[in-house]
C-alpha cells in the first residue's frame, strides 16, 4: 500500500485489519521477515521548511536523505549526526529516507561529539496504531513543553507510530577536516589511544579502529584544525606515530567507510552491533572471537562479524550495554532475537508503551518484542 | 492557577500515613510538624504556596522505594523535589500530598575519566558535579543560572538548560543513565555508561517528565574535558532587528559559539545600575563567547568582528583578559538579581525560531504598553530561548493577575510564530493551562498515555503539566 499524505496514512492505519510492515526506503530494518502488508510511506516526501540562519529543517518523513543532503550542502550545512547508509552492509536496494533514519536513530562516527540522531531531532508528527495523528516537539532548539515523545520515536523502529514529518537541528559544515591515523595498534592500545584523544580538549569528532588502523578526526576552521592535529599528534606519540591527512575527499571517503561498516560489505557471516562502555570494548572483542571487528565512538560502538548462527549474547554473558543482530539469515533470526532482550522491569514498560500506542499490535508486529 | 481540591479522605488519614512512613524510615527522615513542612510549601514560583501533608527526606534508593511503596499503598500523591528552585511550580505541593525531597542523596558514586562519565546521587547540586571533576580538567556542561542550588534531580525532571547549551546541549543530551524508582517502589535502571540505551529511549522520556514518571535517585552524566580557554565579546547595536540579524549571520557563518546572550535596553539599564559592568548605552547587546586555544579564539573572534562590522555596531568590546571577561559577563549574570532589586518580576521562558526575534520583540514592546507593565528581555539568542522579565508589584491588587495575563499572551505569541511555551523551565502549574495552545487533545492524550504506563494511578505529581480538566479522569482513577 502506497501512502501519499498524513491523512491517508491515518486512514490506512485505522482501517488496517492485519499487521503492517512500515517501509520508508526499505534499506535498514533488521530482524526476521514478518508477515503483513507493506505500508510504503516514501511518498510523504519533500522539504517543508529550511531556515539556514536558524539551523532548522522540516521535511516529510519519506524524503530521501540524498535530497536533504543536497539542500543542506547548497547552504554549507549538514546533518551533524552522520546518518549511516546500510545498503551495502545489508545488501538492500532503495533510497534511505529521513523517517527510516529516525526510526533507527541512526548515528555515525560524529556521535561522540555532536550527539545521536535523537539529539538533533527537534520535532515529529506521527500516526499511532489507533490512527490518531500526534505531534510532539517542534522546530525550535529548546523545548521542554510536555513529555519528550520526540526521543521516544527515535529508535522505536515504527512500532509505536508511523512518522509523517520530522524536524531537525542542522549545523554548518566545517571549513576543514583532518584525520590522524595510527598504524598497527592492537584493540587494547587503540582503545587507550582513542580515550586519550577524547579526553583532550581538542574536540575529536571521530575515533575509530579497524583493519589495523586507528583513526582520529578533527573538524573546524583551517587554522584551528592544523593546531589541534599537531597537539594530538604529539600527545598520541606514545602509542604510535600518527600520520595526518588533510585531504577532504579522502577524509570523507574514509569516514563514510567507517560509518557504513565497509570492511564487512560482502563478507560472509552475521553482523552484530554492540553499544558498550568504551573501555570494555577490547575485552569484549577478545571474548567474542569474531571473524572481524571494528570500533567506532572511541570504543563505545563495536561492530562484529561472526560465523553464521553465533549466539553472541550467550557467548559474551552479561555486559554493560546491548547487542543488536543487524544482519543474519532467516534461520538464525528465528532463533536469536535481533534486539537485546530487556530486563523484566524495562520489558514491562516497553510492552505497556506498545499496548497504549499500538493496542492492536499492527505496527511492525514482533520487531521489537 | 487552580490546584485540585485536596482529597478530604486522605487528609483524614494523615496520622496513619505519617505513622506508616515512620515505621519504615528513620526518625529524622519524616517531617510532619507544620512549622517544618512550611519550608516545603513552595518552590521558586513563590506566588503559589501550600504546605504538604508531610515531607520525607530519604538517604538511599531503598528508602525512596519504601516511601513510595507506602504512599502507593495508601493512595497518597507524591511530589518529588530536588532543591525547590523550579520557576514553574513543578515542586509545589498540594495539601494532600507527601513531598519526597532527594536533597540528602548527594554522594558522588563513581568517576570515570577514561569513559568520561560521572555517576552521582540525584540530590547533588549541579555545580558540585563539576566541582567533583574539575581538578582533573573536566566539567558537566548544562549550567542553569541556578546551578549553585539546583539539584541534578530537578535538572533531569525539567531537562534544564543553561547559557552554554548552544554548543553542549541541554540535560537530555548529557544524560547517560538513571536509577528510577516507580510509584510502586520498583527500582528500574535505565541506560548506563554506554552511549545509547537499548530498546525504546526511556531515558529521553524520563528526562523532562517533571517528576511524573518516577523518582530519580541516581544519574550517570557525561563529563567533558574543559576547553583550553574561552573569551567573550560584547557587541552593542542600535536596534533589536540588527542585533537579531547579526546573530543569524554568526550562526550561518559556521562559528559555533558556546553562548550568544541577548539583552535589550531595559535589561541593559537595570544591569548597569545594579552591577556597574560598564555596558554601553544602546538598544541591544550581544555577549558572544567562543572557546579553544588562543589562536583559535582569535580566529573565531576575528570572524565575528567581520560579521558584526557589517551591521554597524555602536560598541564592540573584545575581552583581552580574565578580568575583562568577568566584567562582560557580570551584568548578564546579575540580570535576575538586578530586576529583583527594582521590582517583583515574572520570568518567562518561551522559545521562538531565531528568525522571528525582531518581530516578537516588537510585539512584546507593544503589549507592554497595552498591559501597562514593563518588560526587560534577556535570553539565549543562539537557540531562540527567550526570558522576558515582566515587572509587577506584588502588593498592588490585580498586578499579579495582569502580569500573568500578559505572560500568557507572550507565550501564545511564541507558539504562533512556530516556537513553544517553555524552553527550559518546564510546564509545572505555571504553563499547564496553556498546553492546549501548543498541543491538540490527541497530542496531550499521547503524552498522558506515557504516564499511564509508568504511574497508572496517577499519584506522582499529578496536578502538573496537563490542564486539570484534561487529566481529571485519570487523576480520579
Ligand atoms: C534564579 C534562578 C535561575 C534559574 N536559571 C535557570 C536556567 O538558566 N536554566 C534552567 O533550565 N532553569 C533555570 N532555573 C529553574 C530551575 O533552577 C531548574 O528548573 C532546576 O532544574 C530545578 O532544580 P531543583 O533541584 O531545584 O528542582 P525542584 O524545583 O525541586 O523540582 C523541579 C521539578 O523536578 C521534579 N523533581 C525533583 N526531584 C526529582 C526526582 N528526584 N525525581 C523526579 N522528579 C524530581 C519536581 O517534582 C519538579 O517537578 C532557574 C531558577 C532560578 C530560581
Amino acid at each position: 500500500m502506497k501512502i501519499t499524505s498524513e491523512r491517508d496514512l491515518a486512514e490506512a492505519i485505522r482501517g488496517a485489519e492485519h499487521g503492517l510492515r512500515i517501509r520508508g526506503g526499505g534499506t535498514r530494518t533488521p530482524g526476521k521477515q514478518e508477515q503483513g502488508e507493506v505500508l510504503d510511506v516514501s511518498a510523504i516526501s519533500g522539504i517543508r521548511l529550511y531556515e539556514p540562519g536558524a539551523l532548522t529543517l522540516v521535511a516529510g518523513a519519506g524524503t530521501p536523505l540524498a535530497e536533504i543532503e543536497a539542500a543542506l550542502g547548497a547552504e554549507g550545512q549538514r546533518l551533524a549526526f552522520e546518518p549511516a547508509d546500510w545498503r551495502r552492509l545489508l545488501g538492500r536496494e532503495g533510497e534511505p529516507t529521513l523517517g527510516g533514519i529516525v526510526a533507527a536513530n541512526s548515528s555515525g562516527p560524529r556521535r561522540v561529539q555532536a550527539g545521536a540522531c535523537r539529539d538533533a531531532l527537534l520535532g515529529v508528527r506521527f500516526v499511532d496504531g489507533t490512527g490518531a495523528i500526534v505531534k510532539n516537539g517542534g522546530r525550535v532548539m529548546k523545548n521542554v513543553t510536555g513529555y519528550d515523545l520526540v526521543k521516544l520515536m527515535a529508535g522505536s523502529w515504527g512500532t509505536l507510530g508511523v512518522l509523517s514529518e520530522v524536524s531537525f537541528k542542522v549545523l554548518p559544515a566545517p571549513e576543514a577536516v583532518a584525520t590522524l591515523t595510527l598504524h598497527g595498534l592492537d584493540f587494547a592500545t587503540a582503545g587507550a589511544a582513542m580515550s586519550h584523544a577524547l579526553r583532550s580538549p581538542f574536540e575529536v569528532t571521530g575515533a575509530a579502529h579497524g583493519q589495523g588502523r586507528t583513526m582520529i578526526r578533527i573538524e573546524g576552521f583551517a587554522g584551528s584544525v592544523a593546531y589541534r592535529a599537531g597537539q594530538l599528534q604529539s600527545r598520541l606519540a606514545r602509542y604510535a606515530p600518527a600520520e595526518i591527512d588533510h585531504d577532504k575527499g579522502r577524509n570523507d571517503a574514509n569516514w563514510r567507510d567507517i560509518r557504513d561498516v565497509a570492511p564487512f560489505h560482502g563478507a560472509a557471516g552475521d553482523v552484530w552491533r554492540l553499544s558498550v562502555k568504551p573501555s570494555d570494548a577490547p575485552g569484549l572483542v577478545e571474548r567474542a572471537g569474531a571473524r572481524d571487528a571494528m570500533l567506532d565512538w572511541g570504543g563505545g560502538l563495536i561492530w562484529l562479524l561472526t560465523p553464521e548462527g553465533t549466539d553472541l549474547r550467550a557467548r559474551l554473558g552479561h555486559f554493560d550495554g546491548h547487542a543488536t543482530l543487524i544482519r543474519a539469515g532467516q534461520e538464525t533470526l528465528a532463533r536469536i532475537a535481533a534486539f537485546q532482550p530487556e530486563p523484566a522491569s524495562i520489558a514491562a514498560i516497553s510492552k505497556g508503551l506498545r499496548a497504549r500506542f499500538d493496542p492492536r499490535g499492527i505496527l511492525n508486529p514482533g520487531l521489537m518484542g | 492557577m487552580d490546584l485540585p481540591i485536596p482529597n478530604p479522605e486522605i487528609l483524614s488519614r494523615r496520622a496513619m500515613i505519617v505513622a506508616a512512613l515512620r515505621s519504615e524510615l528513620p526518625e529524622d527522615a519524616v517531617i510532619d510538624d507544620p512549622a517544618e513542612t512550611l519550608a516545603y510549601e513552595c518552590d521558586a514560583l513563590s506566588a503559589y504556596r501550600c504546605p504538604p501533608l508531610a515531607v520525607v527526606l530519604p538517604r538511599s534508593t531503598e528508602e525512596v522505594a519504601a516511601a513510595l511503596r507506602i504512599c502507593h499503598g495508601a493512595g497518597v500523591p507524591v511530589v518529588p523535589r530536588g532543591s525547590g528552585t523550579s520557576l514553574a511550580g513543578g515542586a509545589l505541593p498540594t495539601a494532600d500530598s507527601v513531598v519526597l525531597a532527594v536533597t540528602r542523596l548527594n554522594r558522588v558514586l563513581e568517576i570515570d575519566y577514561d569513559n568520561r562519565f560521572v555517576r552521582v546521587e540525584a540530590g547533588r547540586t549541579n555545580l558540585s558535579v563539576t566541582g567533583a571533576v574539575e581538578a582533573e580538567g573536566y566539567f558537566y556542561a548544562p549550567d542553569p543560572s541556578s546551578q549553585l542550588a539546583c539539584a541534578i534531580a530537578g535538572n533531569i525532571a525539567m531537562n534544564s538548560g543553561g547559557a552554554h547549551c548552544l554548543k553542549y546541549g541541554v540535560t537530555t543530551n548529557n544524560l547517560l543513565g538513571v536509577t528510577l524508582v516507580l510509584m510502586t517502589g520498583e527500582v528500574v535502571t535505565i541506560g548506563g555508561a554506554h552511549m545509547d540505551a537499548g530498546g525504546y529511549d526511556l531515558l529521553g522520556l524520563v528526562c523532562g517528565s517533571e517528576g511524573q514518571l518516577g523518582v530519580v535517585t541516581e544519574a550517570t552524566l557525561r563529563i567533558l574535558p574543559k576547553p583550553e580557554g574561552a573569551r567573550p565579546v560584547l557587541i552593542g547595536f542600535n536596534s533589536n532587528e540588527v542585533a537579531g540579524a547579526c546573530v543569524a549571520d554568526i550562526i550561518k557563518a559556521g562559528v559555533l559559539p558556546v553562548a550568544i546572550e541577548f539583552m535589550d535596553r531595559p535589561c541593559i539599564r537595570a544591569c548597569e545600575d545594579f552591577a556597574h559592568a560598564g555596558y554601553p548605552d544602546c538598544e541591544a547587546l550581544l555577549i558572544v563567547e567562543v572557546e579553544g586555544g588562543d589562536a583559535e579564539i582569535d580566529e573565531q573572534l576575528g570572524l565575528i568582528r567581520q560579521i558584526a562590522m557589517r551591521h554597524d555596531p555602536v560598541a564592540f568590546r573584545e575581552s583581552g583578559s580574565a578580568e575583562e571577561s568577568r566584567k562582560i559577563w557580570l551584568g548578564r549574570k546579575s540580570a535576575f538579581g538586578a530586576m529583583g532589586q527594582i521590582n517583583d518580576y515574572m520570568c518567562l521562558d518561551g522559545t521562538i525560531p531565531v528568525s522571528s526575534l525582531p518581530f516578537v520583540l516588537k510585539r512584546i514592546a507593544e503589549m507592554s504598553g497595552e498591559f501597562g507593565l514593563d518588560v526587560a528581555n534577556v535570553f539565549h539568542a543562539g537557540d531562540g530561548n527567550m526570558h522576558p522579565l515582566i515587572l509587577y508589584n506584588a502588593n498592588k491588587p490585580g498586578d499579579l493577575e495582569a502580569c500573568e495575563a500578559f505572560g500568557a499572551e507572550i507565550l501564545k505569541l511564541c507558539v504562533e510564530v512556530g516556537g513553544c511555551l517553555t524552553g527550559e523551565h518546564g510546564v509545572g502549574i505555571e504553563k499547564r493551562d496553556l498546553m492546549s495552545v501548543q498541543y491538540a487533545d490527541e497530542d496531550m492524550e499521547a503524552q498522558m498515555r506515557i504516564k499511564d504506563v509508568f504511574d497508572p494511578k496517577w499519584l506522582l505529581n499529578p496536578a502538573k503539566v496537563f490542564p486539570l480538566a484534561q487529566s481529571a479522569g485519570r487523576r480520579g482513577a
